[in-house]
């Protein structure tokens, strides 16, 4: 898979270039490129003119390219004004570290951006946007002259919020050249000066944000057709599998989700990175139990609390990152298969290996899993069959519900298709299925009804029919039916 | 499914060459009865070794293990020589051992805490409880307790018997019961097990007990080969077990690794001493060829991992 094909990006000293794009549309694969973490197999890169071949994290840094990640990289155990120094030279091994100079330059970088943390306090004990003005100091103190910033405000208050506004206009002041990543459309209207979108890894233009709208700049992410086949809907859904009434779980930020999902029934999930999907499934597969609402599987309130519960009362959730908790690459896929139904398959505890294999066999069959039998390692599959395997774990429960998150993340378009057919095959059998996916057009392609989540609540719920890119973005986004009002 | 079982086949290998060396340069080191009373004294270590190997597949770690040896040591002697039956002592010592276990496995399951802290801190609290209360008293153990009252060479048996018997239900468990299962899926990725609605705390706390129990019947088999017992007869046992375990190609950070291996790899290491005895070396060399056995294991599965994810 390529992530990146063809992208012009270019950015001038003094200005503000926001960067933006859908999930996955190679934002974070550009900033890589740009910071040296990874190596393009094509195209050049240049610095202040001069072309750097090869260019790698330590040179990118001396080169005066400083990005803040939306999770600062700073030493937690150290104190603010060691961690900037750290940061601003590569000491030797054996140079006497001067603890008053260090603290004063820190002293004053932290004043520069108005900050009111002490040297001395240790980032530990910083919140997160503290940090985040910690890891500004330290681009601004190592004399950064492009600076990449990735959703700073991602976690920030209102307030902090204009604290940082302010910092990055005092860098654009200063000759620096900010590159802005942000998914809240009216921050690239408060602060940028021009805007590219990236769209499939491809650059589909560069703009003066003035130039634009809200309207054409989520025109320009999602602009493209549903160009990919997607299995058929057929016939009319069946009873109401899963109602969900004020669901919310605390801890995790999802409030008040109202939602059903029938039997044969394909519900689409879509909604930005952190808008609250994956903590919803989490949510109705009991590993963060809600603490608020009601659910109702099959009309009988429940109440779950444990994924264990969930599976014994019909749920199945094939996790988003299939290698993360997912498929266990050192076991064989038999084994992985079986994972979930133990207490079905192998009655008294005594493992039956005919059973085992057989059924292994058949869900190899029956989804098209290439492997070279039930007892290859899970590792050994690529990552289409893998997700199979996922898949079939969980089918092996026999579940009422099917949760399936980012079901072809990282998959190829072949494999892809493939497990589109399988899920659209399930739903024709009587199960719900409940799909998050970042990937639009298969949420659109895929989906009886599109239920949109940002910022932890369910905002908007579409049936196939009214769905389409534009209003799905525009709801994710927050912009829904004001595009152009914040834009003026 | 060579490729699977590799390490498993070469610690055999390893030790059938000193075995056959052995036998070709130092042929009176197989004679009879000394044989066997080598074997049977290494029957309660490789009792240990069964838990520990549990726990480590489980990815945690018990340096607890000598203590809990220990304390169970003493107390099934103290119940023997106050009169009471055999059958009590042993019930007692595995009561004990089964307690120490739940602790620690309740401190690590269900508190979150790392075992290595957990097993360091029981280990010194059993150690010094041992210390104050025995003051290094020898408990001398009533007629009836040597090999189980049954005379030396039946009482030999017995005790290989045994262990052997509890060595093959645990490797066919391993492999063949789904709790089995549980601990080699808790060890590779717990939260994956925890999601397919495994309780990887409940198997945690089960292994640690079963690794108590399995210490207090390896005092027992110990205890019954001689006429007295030491209040520190476990020191150093954790360490002999986890070395066996290592040296048999039980990942150390958990999830992969059997008994199979873990049984040639205990009798490498034990009969370095014995073997050297007989090629008439200094016995001096025992701790360093072990610790060599130990450094070429792991070194052989650092290169072996570098080859196959390159």
């Amino acid at each position: 898979m390529r992530a990146l094909k063809g992208v012009s990006f270019e950015l001038v000293p003094g200005e503000v270039h926001a960067l933006l794009g859908e999930n996955g549309a190679g934002k974070s694969t550009l900033i890589k490129v740009i910071t040296g973490a990874h190596q393009p197999d094509g195209g050049t890169l240049e610095v202040g003119g001069v072309e750097v071949p090869g260019l790698s994290p330590s040179r990118a840094r001396e080169l005066g390219i400083a990005c803040i990640y939306q999770q600062p990289a700073l030493f937690p155990d150290l104190t603010v004004a060691e961690n900037i120094g750290l940061r601003l030279k590569k000491p030797g091994l054996f140079s006497r570290v001067r603890w008053a100079g260090q603290r004063g330059r820190a002293a004053e970088l932290l004043k520069r951006i108005g900050a009111e943390i002490s040297p001395d306090a240790e980032v530990r004990s910083l919140s997160m946007p503290e940090q985040q003005l910690v890891e500004i100091a330290c681009a601004l103190g190592s004399g950064a002259r492009i600076v990449i910033m990735d959703e700073p405000t991602a976690s920030l208050t209102q307030k902090e919020q204009h604290l940082l506004f302010a910092v990055v206009r005092d860098l654009r002041a200063s000759g620096v050249g900010v590159v802005y990543i942000s998914h809240r459309l009216e921050e690239i209207f408060a602060l940028a000066d021009r805007v590219t979108v990236l769209r499939d890894g491809e650059s589909v233009g560069t703009n003066p944000v003035n130039d634009l709208t809200e309207s054409q700049m989520i025109q320009l992410m999602v602009g493209r057709e549903v160009s990919a086949l997607y299995p058929p809907a057929e016939g009319e859904p069946g009873e109401v599998v899963l109602s969900l009434e004020n669901v919310g779980c605390s801890g995790s930020g999802v409030r008040g989700v109202n939602l059903e999902v029938r039997a044969g029934e394909i519900v689409g999930l879509a909604g930005l990175v952190g808008a609250g999907r994956t903590e919803l499934a989490r949510v109705l597969f009991g590993i963060t139990p809600g603490d608020e609402g009601t659910m109702r599987l099959l009309g009988e309130r429940v109440a779950i609390s444990d994924p264990r519960e969930a599976i014994s009362l019909g749920i199945a959730y094939v996790p988003e990152d299939r290698r993360k908790h997912g498929v266990i690459l050192e076991m064989p896929i038999a084994h992985n298969m079986t994972m979930a139904i133990h207490r079905k398959l192998f009655r008294g505890g005594m493992l039956r290996f005919g059973a085992e294999e057989s059924l292994a066999v058949n869900f190899i069959r029956d989804l098209g899993i290439k492997a070279w039998g039930p007892a290859a390692p899970g590792g050994s599959l690529s990552g289409g069959n893998q997700q199979k395997v996922s898949v079939a774990r969980w089918l092996a429960t026999k579940p009422k519900l099917l949760i399936l998150d980012e079901p072809t993340q990282g998959v190829d378009v072949g494999a892809k298709s493939e497990i589109h057919r399988i899920i659209r095959g399930l739903a024709k059998e009587g199960l719900a299925v409940l799909m998050i996916s970042s990937d639009l057009p298969e949420v659109l392609g895929m989906s009886d009804r599109v239920g949109v989540m940002r910022g932890g609540e369910l905002v908007k719920v579409m049936e196939r029919s009214e769905a389409d890119a534009a209003t799905v973005m525009a709801a994710a986004l927050g912009t829904g039916g004001t595009s152009g009002k914040e834009a003026a | 499914m060579n490729q699977r079982y590799f390490r498993e086949w070469t610690v055999a290998g390893a030790f059938g060459l000193l075995m056959l060396s052995l036998l070709i340069f130092a042929p009176h080191f197989f004679q009879g009865q000394p044989l066997l009373s080598r074997v049977t004294s290494q029957m309660p270590a490789l009792l240990a070794a069964i838990g520990i190997t549990l726990v480590i597949v489980s990815r945690q770690i018990d340096i607890s293990v000598g203590a809990q040896f220990s304390l169970c040591a003493v107390i099934a002697g103290l119940t023997a020589s106050a009169g009471l039956p055999l059958g009590v002592a042993i019930g007692a010592a595995v009561g004990a051992g089964a307690l120490m276990g739940a602790l620690n496995g309740w401190l690590v399951a269900y508190l979150g805490l790392p075992s290595i802290v957990v097993t360091l801190a029981t280990m010194v609290t059993w150690q010094e409880a041992l210390r104050l209360w025995q003051q290094g008293r020898l408990i001398g153990l009533p007629d009836g307790v040597q090999w189980f009252g049954l005379g030396q060479a039946s009482g030999q048996m017995l005790v290989i018997g045994f262990t052997a018997g509890v060595l093959i239900f645990s490797a066919w468990g391993m492999r063949n019961l789904a709790a089995g299962r549980f601990v080699y899926a808790t060890g590779t990725d717990a939260e994956a097990a925890r999601l397919a609605g495994i309780d990887p705390k409940r198997t945690t706390f089960g292994v640690f007990v079963l690794m108590g129990v399995l210490a207090g019947l390896a005092a027992v088999l110990n205890l019954v080969q001689s006429a007295q017992i030491q209040p520190n007869s476990g020191d150093g046992l954790e360490l002999k077990i986890i070395a066996a375990a290592v040296v048999g190609g039980v990942a150390i950070q958990g999830g992969r690794g059997t008994l199979w291996g873990v049984l040639p790899g205990m009798l490498l290491l034990a009969n370095v001493n014995p073997a050297l005895t007989h090629f008439h070396q200094p016995p001096y060399w025992e701790k360093a060829i072990q610790g060599m056995v130990i450094l070429l294991a792991v070194v052989a599965d650092g290169l072996r991992t570098r080859k196959s994810s390159n």
